[in-house]
């Protein structure tokens, strides 16, 4: 018998398909596995329009079983407004990166937060532009190396990393903000509670809900899987602090 | 000796950009444009380039920080692709009703949806009509040497445009070709320091772009037509300068063995290669053909056009972009329009493939050349054929 039969298998949610394209050690494919499982749990699958971003995910309805649509580049909120507004008995999600909705879409994620649209944001932080092979996001830490920041990020040049939590909690409209990691289990399994909590705001017509997930980008960092879970732990969370800046 | 070098055609693009002493460089990640960006990053850090860059956030704002910049006189570049080039679109036509010269490699690609980060040329077809000086490189050397030559006619006194170059995405932008590096006295030579003729300071104030009413923005659009248009001629003048400091010759308009040729094929960009090779295969089969290709494609080129395919009986026009709603595409209509009022023309039968990074095999060269023939003969066909279609 091999040994691999003897290792109890965990169900896979139904609505993750797996296989995914990301590179190893890449958060997306737990992120995308927890969404599965928080959706499969709220029984909503059959319910859930996903707006997919431009950047690393862009394939992301590949892996989840869900209705969607692809967004251009940081329009998902824009989308995501319409869908939900013409479609409310359906469960609205975007789901984006940091040069999806911190850079080229900063304007649209503002706007649809302040409007106080009923979706549901997830939103993966990992201080980079990944698909595109590791340039500098308006994410990404101060001394931070990338392809357009050789020698660092310097805030001379660059300014300060973008705090997307911090800046939609200046606005009245949203009902829940937070800031959550995959570093270790205890965090994915916050991670995985944070999700099921903003899908309940939706599916309860509370309001506009954002999780701001912290994960990894190993192959642009240059870093071994476990280097670059260290850094998120170490270095990401100190300019971007987890916790949760609103719930109401 | 000049020296000639094995070297990824984007990074060749970025030496070439360093050797002009730009001033500032904005630009926003997006494939396949990243490598001629990310190393003109790498080169100002280094501090082998004295330039601003800018990281931006969208490409809309890289061309919004590129009109500033070059209405305080500096010396801008940047480079996009595909989504990026239709972000900016707004901007594309302040920057030439404002005659800023900046220059722009689009590393062509296609457009959404579906995403698609290969070749083709629908993102500047799209911006066709921008009012920029528009050429296209066929291999890596012509993209290194079109970047000199697009800021000597950008910054030209005549002309103060801005210059697109437009190379294809992977294809050429990634490939590593032998491409003869310049000198930089040389290019110091070619290339003097930008002259503006208005800048923003304040000890001499302007007004830039202000309101148009009716009464005076016919005439704005007038002038940048018609400085559009005379840019022809300093276009061809600094390819001849060119020649004589740098030895290499290029022309608006390209022939291949086209002397005897009685149907002639048009291409543009990369793919011009390729069909060079189903003319000699296609010439040792004894078949009269040759190859036109357009290199200065904005302001076009009618009459070395003209000159360039009008013994010929037949023309085959490949697009590498459909023009929606028109049943052509957009180099063929523009052809056809062309040649309406000439008395001795030949027929023209358009042709679409490539789209998205599809492949065009020297195969394809054959069966346009067989379609073009039957066509002319019936002296009906539809306008244009797309091959390579999977119909089922």
């Amino acid at each position: 018998m091999r040994v691999s039969a003897l290792i109890p298998k965990y169900p896979e949610p139904e609505t993750y398909m797996g296989h995914t394209h990301y590179c190893p050690g890449c958060g997306h494919a737990t992120l995308h596995k927890l969404l599965g499982e928080v959706v499969d749990e709220l029984g909503i699958r059959k319910r859930v329009i996903m707006i997919e971003p431009v950047g690393c995910s862009v394939l992301a309805l590949k892996y989840l079983k869900f209705d969607g649509i692809q967004g251009p580049h940081g329009r998902a909120p824009a989308i995501a407004t319409a869908v939900k507004r013409l479609r409310p008995e359906s469960i609205v999600i975007t789901y984006q990166g940091d040069g999806d909705l911190a850079a080229i879409g900063t304007n649209e994620i503002i706007h649809a937060a302040n409007r106080g649209e009923l979706f549901t944001v997830v939103f993966v932080n990992n201080a980079v532009y990944g698909m595109t092979g590791g340039q500098m996001a308006p994410t990404t830490l101060l001394g931070q190396k990338s392809t357009t920041t050789p020698t660092g990020r310097f805030a001379e040049f660059c300014g300060y990393p973008l705090r997307v939590c911090e800046l939609l909690n200046t606005l009245d409209a949203p009902v829940y903000l937070e800031r959550v990691s995959l570093f270790d289990v205890e965090h994915i399994l916050k991670t995985r509670a944070a999700l099921k909590k903003a899908l309940l705001n939706q599916i309860e017509g509370r309001g506009f809900s954002l999780v701001e997930v912290l994960s990894n980008c190993p192959t642009n960092w240059k870093m071994t899987p476990e280097e670059s879970w260290e850094f998120v732990k170490n270095e990401m969370t100190k300019v971007f602090p987890l916790g949760v800046f609103r719930d109401k | 000796m000049p020296k000639r070098v094995g070297m990824e055609v984007s990074i060749g693009i970025a030496e070439a950009v360093k050797l002009c002493d730009v001033d500032v460089i904005s630009a926003y990640p997006i494939t396949p444009q990243t490598h001629i960006v990310e190393h003109l990053s790498e080169l100002v850090a280094n501090g082998e380039l004295d330039a601003e860059f800018i990281p931006v956030e969208s490409e809309h704002t890289a061309i919004s920080v590129g009109a500033g910049a070059s209405a305080t006189g500096a010396r801008v570049y940047t480079a996009t692709s595909s989504q990026g080039l239709a972000l900016m679109h707004e901007i594309l036509f302040i920057v030439s009703s404002m005659r800023l010269p900046i220059v722009m490699t689009v590393a062509n690609r296609a457009l959404s949806a579906p995403i698609n980060i290969w070749n083709d040329h629908s993102d500047i077809m799209a911006e066709r009509d921008i009012g920029w000086i528009q050429t296209f490189a066929i291999n890596g050397q012509e993209a290194y040497d079109l970047t000199f030559h697009a800021f000597r006619v950008a910054e030209d006194e005549k002309v103060q445009l801005p210059v697109v170059v437009n190379i294809d995405g992977f294809t050429l932008s990634h490939v590593i070709e032998p491409i003869e590096l310049v000198e930089k006295e040389l290019v110091d030579k070619y290339l003097p320091p930008r002259k503006p003729i208005l800048t923003l300071h304040p000890d001499n104030p302007v007004t830039m772009g202000p309101v148009g009413i009716p009464e005076v923005y016919t005439e704005a659009r007038k002038q940048l037509e018609v400085a559009l248009m005379d840019s022809k001629e300093v276009v061809v003048k600094a390819w001849q300068e060119f020649k004589k400091i740098f030895g290499r010759e290029y022309h608006p308009i390209e022939t291949y063995k086209t002397k005897d040729a009685e149907l002639i094929f048009v291409t543009m960009g990369s793919i011009t290669e390729t069909a060079m090779l189903a003319v000699d295969k296609l010439r040792e089969k004894g078949e009269k053909v040759g190859l036109v290709y357009i290199r200065l494609w904005r302001p076009f080129p009618h009459e070395e056009f003209y000159n360039a395919i009008k013994k010929a009986k037949i023309l085959a026009v490949l697009d590498r972009a459909i023009s929606y709603g028109t049943n052509s595409g957009p180099v063929y209509t523009e052809i056809r329009s062309s040649l309406f009022d000439k008395k001795k023309k030949p027929y023209v039968q358009g042709f679409v493939a490539g789209l998205g990074g599809r492949d065009i095999p020297t195969e394809r060269f054959f069966e346009m050349i067989e379609i073009a023939r039957s066509a002319a003969e019936k002296g009906e066909c539809p306008q244009y054929i797309h091959l390579d279609v999977k119909e089922d």
